[in-house]
């Protein structure tokens, strides 16, 4: 068997030109930014109103804008939980059968590029979108922070918060390669949107429940010895994991707030010799989360390989 | 020289069934081919597996001399497609859905503008070039994409179904269009179903039925295998024993009545031989037309035959 001549990434650049393009010109992009800036702005707000009465007590006080909840608003991290995933969905829950629909993709497929800078050229596009939007957000908290408190972030909180938005950006990539994945499976937009929202819902809201019925199955208490209790604990949590937004709110956890040392059930063994409270090195906490970190890329990978396969032997015929 | 389009035994099955069934066909370059057939009959399945977009269950294909499965690339950059419901990006302009398809062939900046420019004042377009697609006509839309495939600079255009949707007037503007592109040298492979409407644009025609092509020629050569004659006479007259005296003229194939006139085929052009044998039987003459018979009646006349030897 013969290989397949030319690059797979010819015309990469010109799809995600022309996708990163209609993302920003888009109206629902618009809707959602306006969305998450306000919703940024009026939690980072209250959270200021909140601490401004330890200023000068709390060495990472910038870290506190993102934490910190003020009823009846949650936190600003808290927010982007939630915001994020459905930024994700937006981006990407119309890439292939809304081409599919509107007929341009065969058009598309006939020109000289391969399957396969179409589909990464979409994701590269919503990636960077999701990125950009981030990013923005990031500089109206720093600034507002900076603005409202007149303390400036020293250097390890500018490092945590970036690291944090890498880990938000990664969460958000997970929830748009699975939009992009539905979007390849479904031929229909509103049911791959459905399907996506319907996928973010079940991790948010039922799948925690799910996690703890699932350990006491796996790991029943039947005496109670303290090794059972630990066991279904951690069972648990290990089942936790597979959805996203837990891992991102251990992310979050961990680099925003620097005394959290660590990410499970803790033995009052672990704990000897521990300073409680003391913050840990940046180093530290960046390895506590490496795993977490890593687990979001490869759920990103695995949706992606899937959507890819998918793709390529789709029939491109109406 | 090579030919445009060249396939050998070419197949495509899904599942149980047998979409394109060993089809053998030969396109020149410069011709006009006519890919023609009901809905089903395998004709778009033919244009993907030119090119390359669906994967040929068995046989050969050669598109402009490469192989459009291994080298996909090299055959799109020189093949522009058409399909049969053409989409644009409703948001954009007509320029700018065709400067998309410029860069994606690798075309941009000033020679990309140009290209667009002249092809926009080509398809009769430049006063709706910067406004957004979805206020465009089917026409529009449709002369649009032809200037999209034309973007490329191809040597060879696949057309499925161009002229459906359209209105007769659109219909014949958009194939006269086509006729010009042939006189610039272009290959044209049309794919129809509307089988009178294509066959006056196309230089040969190739039949299509449940994936095969039984039938290839110019039409006035498939008339004359399929029904016989290529000439048919219509005569309006009246008098007795004119269908007799019509028979027994040498050439004169066959003779039947249709309404108040007749209607003849013949192997040449008899007009002048019937007007005389009618005047000279006593018959009262009114009218004498020749028409060549259409696609649609050869395409009748062989898959009945077809049907009714198996049966």
């Amino acid at each position: 068997m013969t290989r397949r001549e030319g690059s797979a990434f010819a015309g990469l650049g010109v799809v995600f030109t022309k996708e990163f393009a209609d993302q920003l010109s888009g109206a629902r992009m618009a809707l959602l930014v306006t969305l998450i800036v306000l919703t940024a702005a009026g939690t980072v707000y209250a959270a200021i109103q909140t601490i401004r009465n330890v200023v000068g007590e709390d060495p990472f006080l910038f870290l506190r804008l993102f934490t910190t909840a003020k009823e009846p608003l949650p936190s600003f991290v808290a927010f982007m939980g939630f915001l994020l995933p459905l930024l994700g969905i937006a981006l990407g829950f119309d890439a292939v059968n809304g081409e599919f629909q509107r007929r341009t993709l065969g058009r598309v497929l006939s020109q000289p590029i391969f399957r396969d800078a179409l589909l990464f050229g979409k994701f590269l596009a919503g990636l960077t979108t999701l990125a950009m939007v981030l990013g923005a957000i990031w500089l109206l908290v720093t600034g507002m922070g900076i603005l409202l408190t007149g303390v400036p972030p020293s250097g390890e909180e500018v490092a945590r918060s970036l690291l944090y938005l890498l880990g938000a950006l990664a969460y958000g990539g997970v929830w748009l390669v699975i939009a992009l994945f539905f979007s390849v499976l479904f031929k229909n937009p509103t049911t791959s949107a459905l399907a996506a929202i319907g996928t973010w819902l079940f991790f948010t809201v039922f799948w925690g429940m799910i996690a703890a019925g699932l350990a006491q199955a796996i790991a029943p208490v039947t005496y109670g010895f303290p090794e059972e209790v630990l066991r279904q604990a951690q069972t648990e949590l290990m089942l936790a994991r597979v959805a996203p937004n837990t891992l991102y709110s251990e992310i979050t956890l961990a680099l925003l707030k620097p005394e959290v040392r660590a990410l499970g059930p803790v033995l009052p063994v672990q704990l000897q010799g521990m300073v409680l409270g003391t913050p840990l090195p940046l180093s530290q906490s960046l390895l506590m989360i490496w795993p977490e970190f890593t687990g979001m890329i490869a759920g990103m990978v695995i949706f992606f390989t899937l959507a890819y396969v998918l793709f390529q032997r789709a029939e491109i015929r109406a | 020289m090579m030919a445009a389009i060249e396939t050998q035994d070419l197949t495509k099955r899904y599942r149980s069934l047998v979409a394109v069934d060993r089809l053998n066909l030969r396109v020149e370059r410069g011709e006009v081919f006519g890919l023609l057939g009901p809905n089903g009959s395998g004709k778009t399945t033919t244009i993907l597996m030119l090119l390359g977009l669906t994967e040929p269950t068995a046989g050969q294909v050669r598109v402009l001399g490469r192989d459009p499965v291994r080298e996909p690339l090299a055959v799109k950059r020189r093949v522009g497609y058409l399909p049969d419901t053409v989409g644009f990006y409703d948001e954009l302009t007509g320029r700018e859905n065709l400067r998309y398809t410029a860069a994606l062939n690798g075309l941009t900046g000033r020679r990309a503008e140009e290209r667009i420019q002249a092809l926009l004042e080509q398809m009769g377009l430049l006063e709706a070039a910067d406004r957004p697609v979805r206020t465009y006509s089917r026409g529009m839309k449709q002369r649009l994409g032809l200037a999209d495939i034309l973007v490329k600079d191809p040597e060879l255009i696949i057309l499925d179904e161009p002229t459906l949707g359209l209105d007769p007037a659109a219909a014949h503007e958009f194939l006269e269009l086509i006729g010009r592109l042939k006189n610039q040298g272009l290959t044209v492979l049309l794919a129809s179903h509307l089988l009178e409407q294509v066959q006056r644009v196309c230089d040969r025609v190739g039949l299509f039925r449940k994936g095969r092509m039984d039938l290839v020629g110019t039409v006035p050569e498939l008339a004359r295998r399929v029904l016989g004659g290529a000439y048919r006479i219509r005569v309006e007259a009246e008098g007795e024993g004119l269908r007799e005296a019509m028979a027994a003229v040498p050439g004169v194939l066959h003779v039947r009545p249709e309404g108040s006139a007749w209607v003849v085929e013949a192997e040449s052009d008899l007009r002048p031989a019937l007007a005389r044998v009618v005047v000279q039987a006593g018959g009262r003459l009114f009218g004498l037309e020749l028409g060549t018979p259409g696609l649609d009646e050869v395409y009748r006349a062989y898959y009945g035959e077809v049907q009714h030897d198996a049966a």
